[in-house]
């Protein structure tokens, strides 16, 4: 895609964004589409680690809740509005990206992967043990009275929400077609080779990790304003970290678009589902259609697209 | 509140409670360890193996160790079944470490919700005449509830263990993960060599889940609660060693043990994962890594 | 399939439709009074979540029965939340916006009140809820109206009879330990028992809580055991429930009074699996079938519970929350009729100042929207058999201590026979 056709793009969804909180009141679209985009944003980050490199996360719960306990702690503290905090959210999840960009010097492969595990599960018995964010029992958060010129404090909050998921698609696609891009893909198809041909594995993979952690704490920052009520059980919720993993790899992991139609696809589905039939038909079809795509089209909708496009064109 | 009675059944119960962690990661530490297949999906075929025991426990008064035994060779077929699948689409295309992974995640998803829809999320548990007997030894209580358990885990493990060591198959299993080439010299074919170890993995899984009920009450989601602990005693034992697999149970039996009886239960898990953490750290190759 | 035999099966089926809509014709002229809500029918409150729905929809077609509300039919409109949070605050969005109830009530237990909360107040709507443990503390919201009967002081009355009635006891118990599940409920109340052991002056000798993936539950009872304290209170949830009362008889726990806030002992199947362990255990309840507790209504409807709940996969008798479900419907149906309007407002206050005579008896609330004064119930199991699960159906097995005006035995003291 051309520059200037991406750029437009974007604006011509935030601008669309903005004129539906115009044109439409009822808030329970903007809950659902809240949802959506919070899943978008959690699955272009995951994918910069694990599309670009091939690292594995499976503690993308653990960022997305340190993000949210950002927002608890700080905002208990000291009442800090709503972008500072989303900062906050963003920079703790990045250090603890970074930290886990220094564990990938000694674990590879699987090993990393449960790593990520482990992390998530020590991190949530902190939370857990931490009586000052509400502990094991969980902490109310009042929605704040003001919400600038919008009608409602849901619909700010998904304009936010679509403002922070435009930036993240404008980043992934920037580490994608940069040279940072080819860098991290030499990584997947062959870290040692990649090394030896003088790419620097450690800062590029340390750069993945951070920007991955700094995005999903992002998502998390405002999520305590959007359920009014958290606890370690709902932000730590491991379908948080599957929908991560299985919208990438539904959309297609290889490309920065992947998460994005991945997310839009899979997320939509589950939000007429849950209210149409049930929420644990919901996890059921995410678990099929991450079987199906992965063993039918591995390189997920836009492997299957690119196909497509090949044939047309030989 | 230190004292040599609360320490020996400390480290009794913690021991008892590492068997049976050991009959949850064993099929990991073949599947895992051997073939390097990262099957998630390992708990949720165990709680699967729970709720069989549970029902022919209730429909027909079965011992539930029974019913694992029984269920195992079925369990097998299943997982030979899954190892097709899995090759056909993942390993032969080499494709196998990222979507092979997803691919089981998806799994565990599938078994859990389908187990929720037939039979809903309340906790089942089953009955048996030594389900809240204790043995008293001088000052040290072996309750039957975990003891039984212990007993059939080890009896598992080094049924595994002989099996691994000294048959042909075993053996042929144990080369795969190494040495692919060497294998098919020796006439032995390695796709088929997999799927006997894929599914003798998924076969441990019924009678672990027997186990599993024997302990304590189940429902569909509870497998998610064991991933964690079984990747970690697999990794800590050194990756496919099951004496190693074994040491490395007992060792996080006892660290959860210890911690909830002398520090406070609620930092059990933290401790234990730390451990992992830790070893990860320091040895990545585990314990009794092949290095 | 023959001609004529085919005929009839038409036919039939004409009928048949036509009887299925003659029925709601009664009503047709009349747009449905919705009422709206979440309910745990998926995850871990759904054991409890179904059974209570089970018991809205006969509370449905009882009024329906009668007539509905205002001359209007009744109608349910619900959506599951599956136990997590974070689905309430878009389940009620939608109730409100794009099903447009007329009524709401809260889904089962705390976490799921608390989220609905913010988006009630700001509708100032009334918001009768199922079995929160002080889901109103924080918020402080006139319009919410609790069923649990747990009273005044959610938090303290939890736990003050299981003291009350220790401190009664010879030799007066001196030292307590305190032991609860890393989640809501069960810190709630360990909170409780904490203050209201400070207040009488016992000793609190071991104070802890354990995850709820805990396993194996040996080691805490032993450690409890090495403080060797007068009485322990529990704070936990079904599968800890089953794992501490086990390992107690396990590790052969000596205490004179063991129990309190133990989530699950009132469910007929983990009580049909206990069995015997249960005897001497004194816990918490809200209704159970003693003479005592036979209020008007109340067995009409746990009828009628016990044919719906067949097969589905809930209790079987319907005791503990059922009632309450039903009751909080008739709590809200009583007051749209009496001031006979669908005005918040007026039915707010109307709830406030009324008494209202439901299946689980005289129901008053207080300032803060709970029970005016606590009817939580401490029940001792008593003579329970092995392997039986009828014995529970009827009285003898729980014998209710406390309140005074409720009891229907005597304590056994100390637990251990």
């Amino acid at each position: 895609m051309k520059s200037a056709a991406f750029w437009g793009a974007l604006a011509a969804i935030f601008a669309a964004g903005l004129a539906l909180t115009g044109a439409v009141a009822n808030e329970y679209y903007y809950n659902a589409l809240y949802l959506i985009l919070q899943a978008a944003l959690m699955a272009i980050a995951w994918n910069i680690l694990g599309g670009f490199t091939g690292y594995v996360n499976f503690g993308s719960a653990g960022f997305f809740a340190i993000g949210a306990y950002t927002t608890v702690a700080l905002n208990k503290a000291l009442g800090l509005p709503l972008p500072l905090l989303i900062l906050a959210g963003g920079a703790v999840g990045g250090l603890v990206g970074l930290g886990l960009g220094y564990l990938t010097l000694r674990l590879k492969g699987v090993y990393f992967a449960i790593a990520t595990l482990a992390m998530a599960i020590v991190i949530e018995t902190l939370v857990i043990n931490w009586s000052y964010v509400g502990g094991a029992k969980g902490t109310y958060i009042l929605t704040p009275e003001k919400h600038l010129w919008f009608d409602s404090y849901i619909q700010m909050l998904f304009v936010v929400m679509l403002l922070l998921t435009l930036a993240a698609v404008a980043i992934s696609r920037m580490l994608s077609s940069s040279r940072i891009g080819r860098g991290l893909a030499a990584i997947r198809d062959d870290e040692v080779a990649a090394e030896c041909a003088g790419v620097p594995t450690l800062r590029l993979k340390l750069v993945s990790t951070t920007v991955m952690g700094a995005m999903m704490g992002v998502a998390g920052a405002p999520f305590p304003f959007f359920v009014t009520f958290v606890d370690p059980s709902s932000a730590f919720n491991l379908f948080i970290a599957v929908n991560a993993i299985a919208m990438p790899m539904i959309g297609g992991t290889a490309h920065w678009l992947g998460p994005v139609i991945g997310a839009l696809l899979v997320g939509t589905t589950q939000e007429i589902v849950k209210v149409t039939v049930s929420s644990e038909m919901n996890v059921l079809i995410v678990g099929v259609m991450l079987v199906v795509f992965i063993t039918l089209a591995p390189q997920g909708i836009v492997g299957l697209a690119r196909k497509h496009l090949r044939r047309r064109k030989p | 509140m230190f004292s040599a009675d609360l320490l020996a059944n400390a480290v009794v119960a913690g021991i008892l409670l590492g068997g049976f962690y050991a009959a949850v990661a064993i099929g990991l530490a073949i599947v895992f360890g051997q073939l390097d297949i990262v099957n998630i999906a390992h708990p949720a075929f165990i709680i699967v193996g729970a709720y069989i025991a549970y029902i022919l426990n209730s429909r027909f008064g079965f011992d539930p160790v029974l019913v694992g035994l029984l269920a195992a060779p079925a369990f097998f077929f299943v997982g030979a079944l899954i190892y097709r699948v899995y090759f056909l689409a993942f390993e032969r295309t080499g494709q196998e470490s990222l979507s092979g992974l997803a691919f089981f995640f998806g799994v565990m998803f599938i078994i859990e919700v389908v187990l929720i829809l037939i039979y809903g999320v309340d906790y089942r548990l089953v009955q048996a005449g030594y389900i809240g007997q204790t043995w008293r030894i001088g000052f040290v209580d072996f309750p039957l509830r975990m003891l039984v358990p212990f007993a059939v885990s080890a009896a598992l493990t080094a049924a595994i263990y002989a099996y691994m060591s000294h048959t042909f198959m075993g053996r042929a299993i144990q080369a795969v993960a190494q040495d692919r080439l060497a294998l098919q010299l020796m006439g032995a074919d390695p796709v088929r060599i997999k799927q006997w170890a894929f599914g003798l993995g998924i076969a441990t899984a019924a009678i672990a889940g027997s186990l599993l009920i024997i302990i304590g009450p189940v429902e569909p989601s509870v497998g998610r609660l064991y991933i964690g602990r079984a990747f970690a005693i697999v990794v800590l034992g050194g990756m496919g060693s099951i004496k190693g697999m074994f040491i490395a149970a007992l060792i996080l039996g006892i660290v959860e043990s210890m911690v909830a009886t002398f520090a406070g239960p609620s930092w059990s898990p933290a401790v234990a994962f730390g451990v992992l953490a830790l070893t990860l750290a320091l040895r990545p190759a585990g314990l009794f890594g092949r290095q | 399939m023959t001609h004529s035999r085919r005929k009839w099966l038409l036919i039939s089926v004409a009928l048949a439709a036509a009887a299925a809509l003659a029925a709601p014709l009664a009503h047709a002229q009349q747009k449905p009074i919705k009422i709206g809500f979440s309910m745990a029918l998926t995850g871990g409150l759904a054991g409890g979540g179904k059974g209570a729905l089970i018991s809205m929809e006969i509370w449905r077609d009882d009024v329906n029965k009668k007539g509905g509300l205002l001359g209007r039919p009744v109608a349910l409109v619900y959506y599951d939340d599956a136990t997590q949070p974070a689905n309430v605050p878009g389940i009620y969005t939608k109730l409100l916006e794009v099903d447009k109830v007329d009524l709401v009530v809260s889904g089962y237990g705390t976490n799921l009140i608390a989220p609905a909360m913010p988006i009630i107040m700001r509708k100032k709507l009334v918001f009768p809820a199922l079995f929160g443990l002080g889901a109103n503390e924080e918020f402080k919201y006139d319009r919410y109206f609790q069923i649990m009967p747990a009273g005044p002081a959610p938090k303290l009355d939890w736990s003050k009879g299981f003291f009350e009635l220790a401190m009664e006891q010879n030799p007066k118990p001196k030292s307590v330990a305190i032991v609860a599940a890393d989640a809501e409920f069960a810190l709630n109340a360990a909170e409780g028992a904490r203050a209201n052991a400070k207040k009488l002056k016992l000793d609190i000798v071991y104070d802890k809580t354990y995850p709820p993936a805990t396993t194996d539950f040996t080691p805490i009872v032993r450690a409890i055991q090495a403080t060797s304290p007068d009485i322990v209170y529990v704070g936990s949830y079904p599968p800890d429930s089953v794992g501490m009362v086990k390992a107690a008889s396990e590790v052969g726990l000596k205490t004179k009074m063991f129990g309190g806030g133990m989530v699950g002992l009132q469910f007929a199947a983990i009580q049909k699996n206990l069995g015997p362990l249960l005897n001497g255990i004194v816990n918490y309840d809200f209704w159970v079938p003693e003479p005592t507790l036979n209020f008007p209504g109340v067995n009409e409807f746990l009828a009628k519970y016990r044919v719906a709940a067949k097969d589905k996969g809930v209790d079987p008798f319907g005791h503990y929350l059922p009632p309450y479900s039903y009751a909080y419907l008739e709590v809200l149906g009583q007051a749209v009729e009496a001031t006979k309007s669908l005005d918040h407002s007026k039915l707010a206050a109307y709830m406030h100042k009324t008494t209202f005579d439901t299946v689980v008896g005289k129901v008053k609330f207080g300032k803060n929207g709970e029970w005016a004064r606590t009817r939580t119930l401490q029940v001792q199991f008593r003579d329970v058999q092995p392997d039986n699960l009828e014995q529970f159906a009827g009285p003898g097995k729980r014998i209710v201590l406390y309140p005074k005006e409720w009891k229907s035995g005597n304590i056994v003291f100390p637990y251990k026979q």
